[in-house]
């Protein structure tokens, strides 16, 4: 049994081949401006390398924001599915997952059988999305899969007063002139996203459990600041940025 | 005069409504420890006279501030800003 | 790290200005009030000869706040022969606790704004819309110019002049021209995404790769501004007459397609718009010397 969920983001759009209920393979691409071409690409990506041809494949799911767009899937399912199921798949212990995406994030209660209990959105700022920290790292001239090393180096806690990108990045740039070190600057800006997804997470209730999925899975001193915030443990996958595309192959299954 | 305090982004609009005509009149101070967060202070104003605001280092994170008070089961009626306060002076918009 | 952010061209911010009162050639024996209102962005100074409007100026806000207020008010007096020490009372407003050194009162800036832009406008005037360099604020006031009731928004840069640089420098376009340019369309397009100004420049970006000419990527964005401080201002509620005051009245793009979305005409002034809130807080300065005057008497 060979399913493809593919995750069309705003910013990259993700592949995940699953064989017999084990993840097989995995591929990328930067979205650009056309989701149709990229799932194409990201397809043909995630096939090659492997024996396995289009026709091998049983079925095709998308997920995401572009996920209507593609017209050679067999099915959509939404965000909070495919996120709901694919961390749960990694990680039978994950109770409140919180997906973390370039433009948006979204918590949600997971219940025992795995189905959501509750969920909270917020896709309308992208101070509370992976934007922000991209933003800010541009900002600070480092780069983005650098700021977790940076951050966790930090020697002070510094507040950051803005929480909208326009303004922070206004903020980074004066205390670079004021001779705050990186390392504290970017800690500052890991702690004021966490504050304000925070607010999205105990509006379903903090519990023990939680996951955090999406591409700034990978960036530790997000994590540990996230830990800081909610006084819980965080659990990431290794493979954080593709989970929401795991649980798209593996509702696939279901289509067959 | 009614001051809201508070931010909207895309999200959504978070503003704590105050009716300050009524501090003047007030002795409790209720507001002033309802709050677990202690977002309120007590300010003259442009007419000399002291009325209750929210601290301005709080305005732009109210939502996440806030978020104690308003599960999204069991939300109480009266929040407990608004409830200490005797006039009913406090009103939150979200 | 490089400075290049100082260095790049500025597209958002407007222009520098000074105005002498045609009509008063001579202000010795006259009362001289000021107000000053130092912005995020830009300061003002506007100076009252017998409660008259005798001068002002605006200039950019720099680095030191308490400088950009002396440099506004000197800038004022420019050609006046006033100093400093002419000064009676002076009333410094202004975003967050900035101080005007040279300052007898400060009031704050909802208050000023109130009542500058009463000044303005006349006793008709209900509800005012500031859109300033880093703040959106909605303020309904009486017929005397004292508010009623307030809400600010300087969270999120949808509705303040940081929000138009987004656009402005993408389209390399200043902020002066994008008003009559955004008008510069055969049929008006949809808006963009009025919730974020960071979600409204990826979709402006991608509308250029489609083809979109500049005229109309601006048009749409106007429009998803103009939504968003549409939105503020009836949460703290709409009535009439109704005024646009802050660096974004002076683009058309934004301001007709407010009116054009609440249905209501704005009124307009010859008067900078920027002056307002210095403009109210020297009324105040003016009121509180001639009344201390007349207490004395």
């Amino acid at each position: 049994m060979i399913t493809v969920g593919i995750d069309c983001g705003n910013q990259n759009t993700k592949a995940i081949m699953v064989i017999d209920g084990k993840i097989m393979n995995k591929a990328s691409v930067v979205t650009e401006f056309d989701g149709k071409i990229a799932a194409e690409k990201v397809y043909t990506m995630v096939l090659a390398n492997t024996s396995v041809k289009r026709d091998d494949v049983h079925a095709i799911v998308t997920t995401g924001a572009g996920r209507d767009m593609v017209d050679f899937s067999n099915a959509s399912i939404n965000e909070v599915s495919s996120a709901a199921r694919g961390s749960r798949f990694i990680n039978a212990d994950a109770n409140l997952v919180i997906d973390l995406g370039a433009e948006g994030c979204r918590a949600m209660r997971l219940n025992r059988d795995g189905r959501v209990k509750n969920y909270e959105v917020n896709d309308k700022c992208a101070s509370g999305a992976g934007t922000f920290i991209e933003t800010m790292a541009r900002a600070l001239q480092i780069k983005t899969e650098d700021m977790g090393d940076y951050s966790l180096r930090h020697k002070k806690d510094l507040a950051m007063n803005a929480q909208c990108v326009v303004f922070s990045e206004s903020e980074v740039i004066s205390l670079i002139h004021q001779q705050e070190t990186v390392e504290d600057i970017a800690h500052g800006i890991h702690v004021g996203i966490c504050n304000r997804i925070s607010s999205l997470i105990r509006r379903v209730g903090i519990v023990d459990g939680i996951m955090l999925i999406g591409g700034p899975g990978y960036n530790k001193g997000l994590v540990q600041s996230l830990q800081d915030v909610l006084g819980k443990d965080i659990a990431v996958a290794e493979d954080s940025e593709f989970v929401s595309a795991v649980g798209a192959a593996v509702y696939a299954v279901n289509l067959v | 005069m009614i001051a809201n305090y508070g931010f909207e982004d895309g999200s959504g609009s978070y503003y704590i409504a105050i009716d300050t005509d009524n501090c003047t009149d007030c002795k409790e101070r209720g507001c002033l420890e309802s709050c677990q967060n202690k977002v309120f202070e007590m300010v003259l104003n442009d007419w000399d006279d002291e009325v209750a605001i929210i601290k301005e280092d709080y305005c732009n994170q109210l939502k996440s501030i806030c978020a104690g008070c308003k599960p999204l089961i069991d939300r109480p009626e009266l929040l407990p800003c608004e409830k200490a306060c005797s006039f009913r002076s406090i009103v939150h918009t979200w | 790290m490089t400075m290049s952010n100082v260095e790049k061209v500025e597209y958002w911010r407007w222009g520098e200005s000074n105005w002498k009162n045609p009509n008063i050639s001579d202000c010795s024996g006259s009362l001289i009030t000021a107000g000053v209102d130092i912005g995020s962005t830009s300061t003002q100074a506007v100076i009252l000869a017998d409660g008259e409007l005798y001068a002002y100026s605006s200039i950019r806000t720099g680095s030191n706040s308490p400088n950009s207020a002396i440099d506004a008010m000197k800038w004022a007096m420019d050609g006046t022969g006033l100093s400093l020490e002419d000064l009676r009372y002076t009333v410094g407003t202004g975003y967050g606790r900035v101080n005007v050194p040279f300052a007898d009162k400060s009031v704050t800036e909802i208050s000023c704004h109130a009542r500058g832009a009463n000044m303005i406008y006349g006793p008709s005037l209900r509800t005012i819309l500031d859109m300033g360099g880093q703040d959106c604020k909605a303020i309904h006031c009486n017929e005397v110019g004292r508010v009623t009731s307030f809400m600010m928004n300087d969270k999120c840069a949808a509705g303040t002049g940081r929000g138009m640089e987004v656009i402005a420098n993408l389209l390399s376009v200043h902020v002066e021209d994008i008003g009559k340019m955004s008008f510069m369309i055969d049929e008006e397009p949809p808006p963009v995404s009025s919730v974020c100004v960071i979600f409204a420049k990826t979709e402006a970006t991608n509308l250029m790769r489609a083809g979109w000419s500049k005229e109309k990527v601006l048009a749409a964005y106007c429009h998803a501004m103009a939504l968003r401080v549409a939105r503020l201002l009836e949460r703290n509620g709409m009535e009439e007459d109704f005024a646009i005051t802050g660096g974004i009245a002076k683009n058309i793009g934004v301001v007709r397609r407010i009116e054009r979305i609440l249905g209501v005409r704005a009124l307009e002034t010859e008067m900078d718009q920027q002056i307002a809130g210095a403009l109210g807080a020297a009324t105040i300065a003016n009121e509180k010397i001639t009344n201390w005057w007349r207490r004395k008497k």
